[in-house]
């Protein structure tokens, strides 16, 4: 499934139908499932061990021979920030924990929890959109 | 030795490979149930599919287990796919050949062929594919807590790497 367009040719159209198969194969769901706004855990029955190969699925397929394509742990989806006490309290997000994943994590919309920014909401951000918004991004960059 | 589906590694070629064997023979108690002679039949011992995903996750495990000198607590993860086309009886062998696909701090994922050996027929023949992903559980805690020491490759384990070279990867336990 490489793509074998140099990935910063590659349209928004085509980035989509990438994620889509990669969430197909990772999550055993079906094309119709994989839309725009489903979330990836609610919606598509994603755990958390799910993540690490949606990850690995994406590098090997926005990767190329000239230019590797490679997700740092943290970069995509937010584990590791919200073991850290100054950022969560009480199980809801601090002001500081926003501002941070706001700068770590572009590709998410935060407007919705941002009035109660508890820490289980946080799943409703990770859509399929989330994932081309991030992709797009990266490889723009 | 408790809970060991593999016998003997055969090939390793560090960060990249690892291949490993197990015989599969009558004396093992669970071929009797596996499947034992009922009204419809004789006995049908024949190795189960999910020992075979248990020894291709085992060789794939000690895989990922090596390039961390056996360090990291390697945990089975998510098996992302299986196919076994065939079945494994008594008097052959199983070859499992592991591949590391992908390592990164988190976990790592891991592709495996197996293939049968049958004395009657001797060659190798390719019965089935399995991915998996694996978990370093001291990088993705979850706020739980564990043991300091190395549950996962432990004396059962060590025993597989003496004798192929493996051992000499590991690093001595700290805690020991």
């Amino acid at each position: 499934m490489n793509p074998t367009e140099a990935p910063t040719a590659m349209s928004r159209d085509e980035i989509s139908k990438h994620v889509q198969e990669v969430l197909e194969e990772a999550l055993g769901v079906d094309a119709d499932e994989v839309t725009m706004e489903a979330t990836l855990t609610g919606d598509l029955g994603a755990e958390s061990i799910d993540f690490l190969d949606i990850v690995f699925r994406l590098e090997k397929c926005f990767s190329t021979p000239e230019k590797p394509f490679k997700i740092a742990q943290g970069e995509l989806f937010s584990e590791n920030l919200l073991n850290d006490p100054q950022f969560v309290q009480d199980g809801r997000i601090t002001p500081k924990g926003l501002e941070e994943l706001k700068v770590r994590m572009p590709h998410l919309d935060f407007a919705t929890i941002e009035s109660d920014p508890q820490v289980s909401r946080l799943p409703e951000l990770f859509t399929v959109r989330s994932i081309v918004d991030f992709i797009q991004r990266k490889l723009a960059a | 030795m408790r809970w060991m589906w593999i016998d003997t590694v055969l090939e390793f070629e560090p960060e990249r490979r690892l291949v490993a064997i197990k015989n599969c023979s009558l004396a093992e108690e669970h071929l009797h149930d596996h499947f034992a002679a009922d009204s419809f039949g004789d006995a049908d011992p024949v190795m189960p599919s999910s020992l075979l995903i248990e020894g291709s996750a085992q060789t794939a495990g000690i895989l990922v287990g090596s390039v961390g000198k056996f360090r990291e607590k390697v945990v089975l993860a998510k098996i992302v796919s299986a196919s076994i086309e065939d079945e494994v009886r008594p008097g052959q062998s199983v070859r499992y050949s592991a591949a590391l696909d992908r390592i990164d701090p988190a976990g790592a994922a891991a592709s495996v062929s197996i293939e049968r050996w049958d004395h009657r027929r001797p060659e190798w023949v390719n019965i089935g594919a399995i991915e998996f992903v694996f978990s370093f559980l001291d990088q993705n805690r979850g706020g739980h807590e564990f043991p300091e020491e190395n549950f996962v490759f432990g004396e059962n384990f060590r025993t597989i790497l003496q004798g192929n070279g493996l051992d000499r990867v590991a690093e001595p336990d700290p805690i020991a």
